[in-house]
């Protein structure tokens, strides 16, 4: 690239940087031209370095101006409800009652079962993919539709589960001898987990990919099977980017709305057990935000929003804390 | 090549600066105004109630082919409108419920409500077995939304089904839970009948439902029912009509079990309606009217120089609504809203009379 530039100034002295010196002489015009370009290279480096500063700028200006928002628009229930809050058992906008707790017992509830249940899954394709089949028609056949898990949209999984998974559960619960209503935190669960399997199956592939092959040629070497080199191997390598991505389903299954609201059977009871009906943070924002006709109300959900977004920090600040600890082992 | 790095670098900056002012205008909140009220006198912007889209969707339609008015209606919901109506960024909104108190003092100037269709909420079951309509009282409805009666052969259920075989189901409640119109005509009937219902839950657009699932819209609601045997919810007549529900027959204060339909909501609305239209249908004392029935209104200010509207916008609007009130009432049964009741209409009729401009009458 330089030297086309070079080239360039050389061959059309009427270019628009040439045009000032295009009366000096040749040997001084070059030197000119070159002082000149590295002024110029000079400006655009501080230019594009403060261009960065700003972008970064304005990412953490973005998310201080949410949280600020939150607060400042949840003031009046913070004022009325106080920290009780937190762990009132009941949400009536008849009567201005706000309590969070079953709202945030279902989030918590839902993502952590959810979690739960994927990791199996999400560590075996990982595992598959990265180590037993790393390339080949069937590892892109597998890895493309793991990835379009995470394409679909979240509606089409609320529709699907509610059509098929509901009718299924309420048969299962039927079985075993709960009320066999099929909507409820199970039924969410099993939605979301299967939503959030790729996030941990993509990070852990590339992970284990990326897991030096003489570390594991070495312990093949020393007469270790496949089960000793991921177990003694490639798990202690990879444990901080699997366990990231896991905590990037976590992330995506407390935020969820649209599917769990489709399938969690929205009722402000406490959950009795993890077949019961509940609801969660994201769900009751999502159906009760457009006709919450009063100040208070509006607010009580506004601070809804803002205790999801500290569950949300305070889950992410832990997960990090854990990824380090891992790593510095 | 260098300028065209240059320039991308300048475009970038600028783009950044840009969201940067964007953001910091952002950061006023909700309190920012935006004046969307247009000043193009043949434009008109409302909003409010879903339950009213499809037939006001209709009656703008062919209010256009007729006067060539466009109206802008966005459906976000009753308590959406009332709120765009406060912020005054629409010129009228459209609610399935009046004005409470709290929105009313919300309000910088009187608004009024004008009455433009009604509807009505229907109980819908899923009893495979039972083959004939069955029959409701208030009663028994608010017991089982209660969660007192929780079999479908209670004694209570068996003894105004005299006919009927019903099974030993469990009953599952469904209700909706978003908020909307609907929930609270149904919350304010049974608030209405029920002394229990109202100290222990009370009427609104969400309540603290004690039992029951809570299903999206009246979709979320009807799914639920018809997936679980031994389901019961509600829904508009409009969508239990157009999906082939069963739904039962109500009992009104007269005591007649009605069934509900586009005639017996007209008829709940033929009753002595007060001047300032607000009022709730339910639990009405026609006695050949279906009782968990509700009034749709039209809210705008009674006083309507504002925002510098002109008199020939005003003059257009109130004709607008003029014409929904009569010759826009035909479209209303073809799309399953009941029709207004010839008092209904009078009332309306009077309280459009009352809208002024800069303190002078608008309509003669």
């Amino acid at each position: 690239m330089e030297s086309s530039v070079d080239t360039n100034l050389a061959t059309r002295p009427n270019d628009n940087l040439g045009r000032v010196v295009s009366l000096k002489p040749e040997g001084t015009v070059s030197t000119t031209k070159r002082i000149k370009r590295s002024f110029r290279q000079i400006r655009a480096e501080k230019v594009f370095r403060r261009t960065l500063i700003i972008v970064a700028l304005v990412m953490v200006a973005l998310v201080l101006g949410i949280m600020l928002t939150l607060v400042y628009e949840s003031t009046l229930s913070i004022k009325s409800s106080g920290i009780g809050y937190l762990w009132g058992k009941t949400w009536d906008p008849v009567r201005d009652i706000f309590g969070a707790y079953p709202f945030i017992l279902g989030t918590l509830l839902t993502s952590f079962l959810a979690l739960f249940i994927s990791i199996p899954f999400s560590f075996a394709v990982a595992v598959f993919l990265g180590e037993y089949y790393p390339e080949g028609w069937f590892s892109n056949l597998l890895k493309n539709t793991v990835e379009l898990i995470a394409a679909v949209p979240s509606v089409i999984y609320g529709f699907w589960a509610l059509a098929v998974l509901v009718p299924i559960v309420r048969s299962f619960e039927s079985k075993i001898g709960v009320e066999p209503v099929g909507l409820g935190i199970f039924s969410s669960a099993l939605i979301l987990a299967v939503m959030i399997i790729p996030y941990a199956a993509s990070l852990g592939r590339s992970m284990i990919h990326m897991v030096p092959s003489n570390l594991k040629e070495a312990a093949y070497s020393l007469g270790a099977t496949r089960w000793e080199v991921i177990r003694a191997v490639i798990f202690p390598y990879t444990k901080s980017g699997l366990f990231a991505g896991v905590l990037l389903s976590l992330g995506r299954a407390l935020g969820e709305t649209m599917a769990v609201t489709m399938v969690i059977g929205n009722t402000s009871l406490i959950p009795k057990s993890i077949f019961a009906p509940g609801n969660t943070m994201a769900s009751v924002i999502a159906n009760e935000f457009t006709e919450a006709d009063h100040p208070v109300y509006l607010s009580a959900l506004i601070e809804l929003g803002l205790v999801l977004f500290l569950v949300t920090v305070v889950i992410n600040m832990i997960g990090k804390k854990m990824v380090s600890r891992f790593t510095n082992e | 090549m260098k300028t065209l790095k240059s320039l991308a670098i300048v475009a970038l900056t600028v783009a950044i600066a840009g969201s940067m002012m964007v953001t910091g205008c952002g950061g006023s909140g909700s309190t920012s105004k935006t004046d969307s009220t247009s000043n193009n006198d043949n434009a008109m912007i409302g909003a409010g109630s879903t339950f009213d889209n499809p037939l006001f969707s209709k009656m703008f339609s062919e209010y256009n082919k007729l006067n060539g008015l466009k109206v802008n209606y966005q459906s976000i919901g009753s308590g959406g409108g009332i709120q765009q109506l406060t912020s005054k960024t629409v010129d009228f909104g459209a609610s399935d419920a009046p004005l409470n108190g709290k929105q009313d003092s919300a309000l910088s100037a009187p608004a009024i409500h004008i009455p433009v269709t009604a509807g009505a909420v229907v109980i819908t079951y899923n009893l495979p077995d039972v083959k004939d309509t069955l029959m409701l009282t208030p009663d028994v409805l608010s017991k089982i939304y209660l969660g007192e009666i929780k079999k479908w052969n209670d004694p209570k259920i068996q003894a105004i089904n005299k006919n009927t075989k019903l099974p030993a189901t469990d009953i599952v409640v469904a209700h909706r839970s978003d908020g909307s119109g609907t929930t609270n005509i149904f919350t304010t009937y049974l608030t209405k009948v029920s002394k229990d219902w109202e100290s222990k839950v009370g009427k609104g657009s969400s309540v603290n439902w004690p039992v029951g699932l809570g299903g999206k819209g009246n979709e979320g609601v009807a799914g639920s029912v018809k997936q679980t045997p031994g389901g019961i919810g509600y829904v508009e007549l409009a969508y239990a009509i157009q999906n082939n529900m069963a739904y039962a027959k109500m009992q009104n204060k007269a005591g007649n079990f009605i069934t509900p339909s586009i005639a017996s909501v007209t008829a709940a609305a033929n009753i002595d309606i007060p001047a300032d239209a607000k009022v709730s249908l339910t639990n009405t004392e026609a006695a050949d009217g279906y009782p968990i029935s509700g009034l749709s209104w039209v809210l705008i200010y009674k006083e309507q120089k504002y925002n510098d509207r002109t008199a020939d916008k005003v003059t257009k609007m109130l004709k607008l609504i003029q014409w929904m009130v009569h010759d826009g009432q035909q479209y209303s049964a073809p799309l399953n809203y009941a029709p207004l009741s010839p008092k209904a209409i009078s009332v309306a009729d009077a309280q459009l009379k009352t809208v002024t401009y800069d303190g002078k009458p608008v309509l003669q």
